[in-house]
Formats: structure tokens, C-alpha cells, sequence
């Protein structure tokens, strides 16, 4: 048994860790933000009452997207290896993982925007209509605008969500806390190290989500406006 | 104006418009009436062009509305300003932010959209409450901000769809009167969709009975009452049975109804002292359509010229509407 790794050493780890995680996450969501809510409200437009109903291209668009959402994120990441150096030009690193982390997220958010879209009420919806308001103004002004915080929320749910897909990002190299955790501390039995970094991802995940949670409240109008 | 004509639309085989026609004159209000099914609220979507109609047109200044797609059907719809049943604001905008959301689509710039937001908060009477979020608002002053929003692109028609719904007996008359202001001070056309037939006597000039997806009754509301067993007239007048009477202390018994100041009060004194008879007003009452005073009286008449009494008051504008006793259909 070796001695504990030292704790500045550990720090240094972390940091690493820290911005090779942030690096992957970060892109990754701002990427399948950029499709995920342009395909939410598609999806949601396409629906049954949406404002451009299209049950068969709702259909087809809604089945590949749940199984895009369907399909485990480890054989997302190997599956995807050629489409990634297509891509990036490589297929290992941090850069790397970023491909299928987006590719799982764009569903994952897909699904998430048209469930929050499809509760802005129908006859808030049509009021907007009958203004003689174009369809993407009603999606700008309306949809998007009145649902911002429970988006911001979403998205808040999304970063999470891929901070864990991308403990497994190891498997090509692309580091992070995840890998940090399995193969420095857990299968090298280094206990300092892997509760450290399960201490300082609960730390991570919750100053993440309190922002978020702090960012949508901020947009929500409803609460704190003076009369 | 607008004018409506044969109008059909069903669903799933169930028809719910079966040929309705209507007309609405500039700068007047219609309301269209009717039991909940009758096929109102189809009707209230098809003009607000959230619906089209199988057959028929929908004429607003005598161009047909319901055939049109894109960038048309959207100045159409600028041509109709809706008030839709039910809560509709944008939450996340200010009261001022809601009514502007007409001119943000009609491309009206900045500056012009703040003064006419502005004009519009006056005339609802919520100049205070522009900054206001509709959470912050009460239920009639919601239902207000709709209504500005619904005038703020100068459409030529307003459309109310059961405007006052949700809104208890006080907050329904500040609507009502914003709803009337339009009208007065826009020359909008109003055409008012309602199962309550308080509506029609506060503000209503024209109505429309809809049963069954069809018009059965459609004329001025003053016209109406004065017809014998119309549905406005039993609906809006004051009830003439309450009291059993005896009908045998008097020589005739009639219904009239009188309209109008001049008529409510000097019309039955001067025929009483004109053919020397006794009258007497044993049921019924008085009430107001609008600005109007309206009377149902059953009457009781003793006297040898009492049919005479009530041929005059026909023809000097009362409605009698039956005679209970003694000849029947003495005037119309």
C-alpha cells in the first residue's frame, strides 16, 4: 500500500480534472442547446393542436428522437468514433467526447423543450394568433418567452445530466472528474482521491444547479415585479 | 362591418354551424346568445379566423376572410381584434408589453407603438397599471388589457368571446363598459359572443339567438321585446305572472310593452284619460336595455272603451302583446 497522495497534489488533479469536465460539458450543452430547443419546438409545432400540426413528420422526427434518447451514452461514445474524427479529426481527448455528448444531449433536450412548450396554455397561444402574429414571432415571444424559466431549468437539468455521461468519457480519453474518480482513485484503490472527487463533484453539481435555479427565477417575471 | 352568411362548419360528422347568417352594422354591437352547444363559441372562432368554416363567408367590409392563407390571413386577423375567452395574456410581459404584442406583428415602430399603448391604457382606464404583470392583476382588469390588446392595432370588428365569463356581477360591468367605450369612442364593431343575457341588456344594440348551430332570432334588441314570445322578450323583460290575479274584476286584461322614456311614462295615463277607462297595472315591471327604459305591464282594464284603450296604445307606439281576456290580437 502506497502512502495517500499528497493533498496539493490532489488539488492539482481536481483542477485538471475540473476544466477538462467544464471543457466537454460545457460545449457539449452549448451545442445541444443549439439543436435541442430548435428541435423542441419543432416537435412541439409538428403536434397534434400545435400551430402547424404535421402528425406524420411529428412521427418520424418524435421516433428518432427517442431513440437517439433510448440509446446508452458508453455505446453512444464508441459507436460514434468514426463520425467524431470525421469531425474534430480525432477520436480520443476531451475534444473528442464532446461529439457524442452533444449527439445524446440534442434528444434529451428535444424532448425536455416540447414538454415544456406544450404547457403554455393553448389560449395564450391563440390570443397571439389572432394578433396576425407570424409563427416565429409567436415561437420568440410567446413559446420561448413564456416558458425562459423552466428552459433555463432545463438546461440546468442537462448540464447535470452530462457531467454524469461524461464520467465515462475515459474510455476514449477524454478525462474529467469521472474518469479521475474510476481510474486514479477507484482502480488504483486511491481512497483520498476518489472521495475527494465525489465530494467536490456533489460541490460542483449543486453550486451548478443553484445557478441555474438562480438564473431562472431571475428571468421569471412573475415574481418580482413592483405594482 | 361585418357580415356573416351561411356559415356551416362541423366536427366529425357533428355539425356545429348549420347556416348561420348574421350582420353586424358599423359601429354597433351585436351579441349572439344562445344555450351552451348552440354553437357559439364555433362561431366566435370562425370569425376569429382560428377556425375555417366548411361553406359560407365571413365578410369584413365586404371582402371574404375565410379563404385566405399567410401573410393575408395575418392582416386579416389584424382587421379583427380578439378578446378571447378565458385568460390570455402573456405572463412574463407587463400589462403595456400585452398590448403592444399587435403592433410588435403589424411592424409598427418604438415610438408609435409607446404612444398608442398608451392611448389604449387610457381608454380602458388602467394608465397605472402599465407596468403592472398580469399576476399582479385582478380578474376584470386582466379581461380589460385583453381588450386594449385586442383594439391596439385599430381593427374594424371586436370580437368578445364570453368576455365576462369569469368575472363576478361588478367586475363584469367595468369590461362591459370598456366594451361600449370601444364602440362610442372608436366606432368599432362589436360583435360579442355570451351565454349570459345580462350582456345584451347592458350593451347590446342588435342580438342573435343561435339554437342548435342555426340563427333563430336576429333583429335590434328594442324590436325584440316588443314581439310577442320572442326569446329576447321572455329573457329580458320583466316577468308579468308573478302575482295570480282575478281576472274577472276587469273588463279586459292585456300585456304591453313600452319603450322609451316618452312612452314608460305618459303613454297609460293619456289612454286612460282619453277613453275615460280605469287601468290598472296588476303584474309586471320596468327595466333597462342600455340607456333605454323598457315596461312589460299586465294591465287590467274596466271601462266600455277599453278596446279602444289598447288599439290607441298600440298605435301610439306600446306593444300589446295579448290580450288574456276579450278579443284576441287587438294591435300588434
Amino acid at each position: 500500500m502506497r502512502s495517500a497522495t499528497p493533498w496539493p497534489d490532489v488539488v492539482g488533479y481536481l483542477v485538471e480534472a475540473t476544466g477538462e469536465t467544464l471543457y466537454m460539458v460545457g460545449v457539449s450543452t452549448v451545442i445541444a442547446t443549439a439543436f435541442g430547443v430548435p428541435l423542441g419546438v419543432w416537435l412541439q409545432l409538428t403536434a397534434k393542436g400545435g400551430l402547424r400540426p404535421n402528425p406524420a413528420a411529428h412521427r418520424v422526427l418524435g421516433f428518432i428522437t427517442d431513440l437517439g434518447r433510448s440509446m446508452p451514452f458508453i455505446v453512444l461514445l464508441v459507436a460514434l468514433t468514426s463520425v467524431t474524427r470525421l469531425i474534430v479529426g480525432g477520436s480520443i481527448g476531451s475534444t473528442a467526447v464532446i461529439v457524442p455528448l452533444a449527439v445524446g444531449a440534442i434528444p434529451f433536450v428535444g424532448r425536455l423543450v416540447q414538454n415544456i412548450l406544450s404547457e403554455v396554455h393553448v389560449t395564450v397561444v391563440e390570443a397571439a394568433v389572432t394578433t396576425g402574429a407570424s409563427t416565429l414571432r409567436i415561437v420568440r415571444s410567446v413559446l420561448i418567452r413564456e416558458s425562459l424559466p423552466a428552459l433555463i431549468n432545463a438546461i440546468g437539468v442537462t448540464v447535470i445530466a452530462l457531467i454524469g455521461y461524461s464520467a465515462m468519457a475515459g474510455v476514449i480519453g477524454g478525462g474529467g472528474l469521472g474518469d479521475l474518480a474510476i481510474r486514479e482513485g477507484y482502480q488504483r484503490f486511491n481512497d483520498r482521491i476518489l472521495w475527494s472527487t465525489v465530494a467536490w463533484l456533489a460541490v460542483l453539481t449543486t453550486l451548478i444547479q443553484l445557478g441555474f435555479t438562480r438564473a431562472a427565477r431571475a428571468s421569471d417575471r412573475r415574481r418580482h415585479a413592483s405594482v | 362591418m361585418i357580415t356573416v352568411e351561411n356559415l356551416t362548419k362541423s366536427f366529425q360528422g357533428v355539425s356545429a354551424l348549420n347556416g348561420v347568417t348574421l350582420d353586424v352594422e358599423a359601429g354597433t354591437v351585436l351579441g349572439v346568445v344562445g344555450p351552451s352547444g348552440a354553437g357559439k363559441s364555433t362561431l366566435a372562432r370562425c370569425v376569429a379566423l382560428l377556425e375555417r368554416p366548411d361553406s359560407g363567408a365571413i365578410r369584413v367590409d365586404g371582402t371574404d376572410i375565410t379563404a385566405l392563407d399567410g401573410s393575408a390571413l395575418r392582416a386579416a386577423r389584424r382587421q379583427i381584434g380578439v378578446v378571447p375567452q378565458g385568460d390570455s395574456l402573456l405572463r412574463q410581459r407587463t400589462a403595456a408589453g400585452n398590448i403592444a404584442l399587435p403592433l410588435e406583428s403589424a411592424g409598427v415602430p418604438g415610438p408609435q407603438r409607446r404612444s398608442r399603448v398608451g392611448e389604449l391604457l387610457d381608454l380602458v382606464g388602467l394608465t397605472d397599471k402599465a407596468a403592472a404583470y398580469p399576476d399582479q392583476l385582478s380578474g376584470g382588469q386582466r379581461q380589460r388589457i385583453a381588450v386594449a390588446r385586442a383594439l391596439a392595432a385599430n381593427p374594424s370588428v371586436l370580437l368578445a368571446d364570453e368576455p365576462t365569463s369569469a368575472l363576478d356581477p361588478e367586475t363584469t360591468g367595468s369590461v362591459l363598459t370598456v366594451l361600449d367605450r370601444a364602440r362610442a369612442e372608436l366606432g368599432v364593431t362589436v360583435l360579442v359572443v355570451t351565454h349570459d343575457m345580462g350582456v345584451v341588456r347592458k350593451i347590446c344594440d342588435d342580438v342573435a339567438v343561435l339554437e342548435q348551430g342555426r340563427v333563430v332570432e336576429h333583429g335590434k334588441v328594442l324590436d325584440l321585446v316588443g314581439e310577442a314570445g320572442s326569446r329576447t322578450s321572455s329573457a329580458l323583460l320583466p316577468a308579468v305572472d308573478l302575482n295570480p290575479i282575478n281576472e274577472s274584476s276587469y273588463d279586459r286584461v292585456a300585456d304591453v310593452v313600452l319603450v322609451g322614456f316618452a312612452a314608460v311614462g305618459a303613454l297609460l295615463p293619456e289612454a286612460s284619460h282619453r277613453f275615460g277607462v280605469e287601468l290598472n297595472i296588476v303584474g309586471g315591471g320596468l327595466t333597462r336595455l342600455g340607456e333605454t327604459p323598457v315596461a312589460r305591464f299586465r294591465l287590467g282594464l274596466n271601462g266600455e272603451r277599453s278596446d279602444s284603450a289598447l288599439e290607441w296604445i298600440g298605435e301610439a307606439g306600446g306593444a300589446v302583446q295579448r290580450s288574456l281576456k276579450g278579443p284576441q290580437g287587438v294591435a300588434a
